[in-house]
């Protein structure tokens, strides 16, 4: 191993300065300082020579114009034929200052001008960046050459991964995707050069590459019809034919790149190599120019190849006897200008497939893809094995690109694993282990939600394993709602076991709180905005539910003489009438109490209260009273108690509805508690029309 | 004798080289070293050769090394000089060379002046 120092010493920039001056070299070296490695050469011939001697190693030329021997522009012209120019940033530091000087050492390819007299700050700054300008180019271009270089390596070893693949599982040689791709490159160049068809050299290098996919759909052909010895039964033979398509398809059916040349080019010859000139080919049956001209060639390739190599079912045959068979239409019918470049190129052919030498083939393919089909024996598991492998690249491919959480969740290990956008939203990495132990995850939501999901996927049934289960999440610190679908798994043994989850996390908070703002437009009244009487009485039921020890009055009042107002002065100021009482209502009460419009003209009250509820009432009761535009607003009011009456909301609006009964028969205007007395009286309330209350006593205003 | 007085003398301009060399000692050692640079001689020795050519390269030289230390007088006159002799033409007006010669001594005369008053 060779030694790397901890800290090598940076090495100086090497400079050179070609000035006839020796007073000019000596101003410039000493502006420059000692950061720089200085060389000197007082004519032109000098410089040359140093550059030459120097090479890459210089950093920087100074370079003065009129000098003996050879001047700047000589420099500069030997620079130029030397390609020197393209690595070694040249400055000018002429006296000249004649705009056509000027000009010529640009266009000679001088990076820069410095004009006399020299400015010490200005000379040192300009060499300083002009350095570091070019290192960091040639790091650039080396960086991306070495990129391009990678990358192209890269795709070409996939393909022939890939090709081999087919080729292995096919029992043929390992040579056949080379020579496939030899002979076609061999005929599509001849093409090219004899102007046959109009073919680019992008081309001939796309369609060779693309060749080497033509059976790729041989990997859904059964291995027992690929590598069968004898011939095949006509049904086998429409089977094999699939291949044709099937690789068509795949290529078709890939999720992106479909726009790429090699792509398309691919799908071509994948679908159409066993098309034949004369339309007798599968599996369209193309004819003539149809048949694109990359399937052609590769189509002649293949057979030509396949002809000379020995197979499970036959011998291999000689060059001239392969040949023979083509030409004399025993193996298909080909295009006629084919037919005559396979001719010509024969010797060349024959000599290229000669080489059996695999240097063209990158050792690492055969590796990888001998190590991927060494089992070949237990075809049966390996192809699950490779079902699998597929559908677990396309799991993560599809996972990688969708914007949701999803997740996937182990019993035994305990584990949950999040799609990469999900670990990103969430803040977890990709695997949490031990999630029901991490406090971060048990922070994302209630504890109850937790429970409720778990008994969720639990309480399945491997015939219906799916949940859906809302709760709040807290994603970036904030709740929001969120939906997880989600599906039990269960193993396959007796009885079934739960073994975890998969699902999905969608966040539907914004069309949740539209719901819940549907919701609470459904609960209102829709004149006074105040609470209806059904949601009044939801709320005021869960209330007693909570505390039924609690001390609770029911008011319900109505408008002394509103159906004379109405009848006076329209319905509109009866509408304007009721609102005055709302908004009077909404700002008489405390926050705690409910109020709600109960039907026509009658409004209700529940409130808590301390030891007695007569002063709240009564207050409630004057403020309501007053007029409003000139109408007199008398009010009716009867007040229930839940220790009287009890706990329980339809007992307490009896009693009120009743309290009130009395109230309006005993000359209106005021208020009065329920006693037992009034237990027979009748009811006043009269429903809103729009509203349907299932209340009993309805019955009784009948 | 300091060396601003100097530049006075020889037909300078000191704050100018100061300004670009940013450091006296730096303007100094070339001052210092501007008696012994060849390009005087070389150009008088092609001018009598007449040498054209080599005379244009010559008073080039002086032209540029006067800009870079600010010798205001000298680069004048060598600078026309130069222009005479471009393209080797022989100089029209020979007051051009005498000029350079007036101009060359009285600047080496002012920096011998210096040199000698300095302290060894």
């Amino acid at each position: 191993m060779i030694p790397i120092p901890v800290h090598p010493t940076p090495k100086k920039h090497k400079i050179l300065i070609a000035d006839d001056s020796e007073m000019n070299r000596a101003i410039l070296a000493d502006m420059l300082g000692e950061e720089f490695d200085i060389l000197e050469a007082s004519n032109g011939a000098q410089a040359v020579e140093l550059i030459q001697e120097n090479g890459s190693e210089l950093s920087l030329i100074l370079l003065d114009i009129v000098m003996p021997e050879v001047d700047g522009f000589g420099v500069l012209e030997a620079m130029v034929s030397n390609h020197w120019i393209e690595d070694i940033p040249v400055i000018m530091i002429s006296a000249e200052s004649g705009a056509s000087q000027i000009e010529r050492a640009y266009e000679l390819g001088a990076t820069d001008f410095i004009t006399r007299p020299f400015d010490a700050l200005i000379v040192h700054k300009r060499v300083v960046n002009t350095i570091i300008l070019y290192a960091n180019q040639k790091k650039l271009v080396s960086l991306v050459a070495a990129q391009v270089y990678e990358a192209e390596q890269q795709s070409n070893l996939m393909i022939d991964i890939l090709s081999h693949v087919v080729e292995f599982r096919n029992g043929e040689s390992g040579l056949h995707v080379r020579n496939v791709h030899a002979i076609t490159e061999l005929l599509l160049t001849w093409l090219r050069e004899n102007g046959k068809y109009p073919l680019t050299q992008a081309d001939v290098a796309t369609i060779s590459t693309a060749s080497a996919l033509h059976d790729i759909g041989k990997i859904a052909i059964p291995s027992a019809i690929l590598n069968k010895p004898g011939r095949l039964t006509p049904q086998e033979f429409e089977t094999m034919k699939t291949h044709t398509t099937i690789g068509a398809d795949m290529l078709r059916d890939l999720p992106i790149y479909q726009d790429k040349p090699l792509v398309k080019i691919s799908y071509e010859i994948c679908r159409w190599h066993h098309e034949r000139y004369d339309g007798s080919g599968y599996p369209d049956g193309l004819k003539g120019e149809d048949i694109a001209i990359s399937a052609q060639v590769v189509a002649l390739a293949d057979v030509y190849d396949a002809l000379t190599s020995k197979r499970v079912y036959k011998p291999p045959f000689t060059h001239p006897q392969a040949l023979k068979m083509i030409l004399g239409g025993q193996c298909g019918a080909f295009n006629p200008i084919l037919l005559e470049c396979l001719t010509q190129l024969s010797d060349a052919i024959r000599k290229e497939l000669e080489q059996t030498d695999l240097w063209a083939f990158p050792q690492s393919a055969f590796d990888i893809t001998g190590e991927v089909l060494q089992h070949e024996d237990v075809s049966v598991s390996k192809r699950t094995l490779q079902l699998l492998e597929h559908e677990r690249i396309k799991h993560d491919f599809f996972a990688a690109l969708t914007d949701e959480i999803q997740f996937e969740f182990t019993l035994s290990p305990p584990q949950v694993t999040l799609s990469p956008f999900g670990a990103k939203k969430l803040g977890f990495s990709e695997v949490v282990k031990d999630p029901f132990h991490n406090p971060s995850i048990l922070s994302l939501a209630d504890p109850k939600d937790f429970q409720g999901f778990s008994d969720a996927i639990r309480g399945t049934s491997p015939g219906q394993p799916v949940v859906k289960y809302d709760c709040p999440i807290l994603v970036d610190g904030e709740p929001r709602w969120h939906r997880i679908l989600a599906r039990a798994t269960w193993s396959t043994d007796e009885p079934p076991r739960y073994m975890g989850a998969i699902g999905k996390i969608i966040d539907i908070h914004s069309s949740r709180m539209e719901l819940a703002d549907l919701q609470r437009q459904a609960s209102r009244d829709p004149l006074t905005g105040l609470l209806n009487h059904a949601s009044a009485r939801k709320r005021i039921t869960v209330r007693l539910e909570e505390r039924p020890q609690g001390k609770y009055a029911l008011i319900i009042f109505d408008l002394d003489h509103f159906k004379q107002a109405n009848d006076t002065q329209g319905h509109l100021f009866g509408d304007q009438l009721l609102c005055h009482i709302a908004e009077n209502l909404r700002q008489t009460v405390r926050g705690g109490d409910i109020v709600a419009r109960a039907g026509g003209d009658e409004f209700l009250i529940f409130l808590e209260y301390k030891s007695d509820p007569q002063a709240a009432i009564q207050r409630i009761f004057s403020s309501l009273t007053g007029e409003y535009q000139g109408f007199p607003i008398s009010l009716s009011m009867g007040v229930a108690q839940a220790d009287v009456v009890g706990s329980d909301y339809d007992a307490l609006f009896k009693a009120a509805d009743n309290a009130l009964y009395t109230v309006k028969r005993n000359g209106r205007g005021q208020f009065r508690f329920y006693d037992q007395s009034m237990r027979d009286t009748l009811s006043t309330i009269s429903p809103i029309a729009e509203e349907s209350l299932t209340d009993p006593r309805e019955e009784d205003k009948k | 004798m300091t060396l601003q007085e100097c530049y006075t003398a020889l037909g300078g301009d000191y704050d100018e080289v100061l300004g670009r060399l940013r450091s006296e000692s730096l303007v100094q050692k070339f001052v210092l070293k501007f008696p012994a640079d060849p390009s005087y001689d070389m150009l008088q020795t092609a001018l009598a050769a007449q040498d054209w050519a080599e005379a244009f390269r010559g008073a080039h030289t002086i032209k540029g090394v006067c800009q870079n230390l600010s010798f205001t007088t000298l680069y004048r006159s060598s600078s026309l000089l130069c222009e005479a002799l471009r393209e080797g033409h022989p100089p029209q007006d020979p007051a051009l060379a005498g000029q350079v010669t007036a101009d060359y001594r009285a600047t080496l005369s002012a920096i011998q002046a210096y040199q000698t008053q300095l302290p060894v």
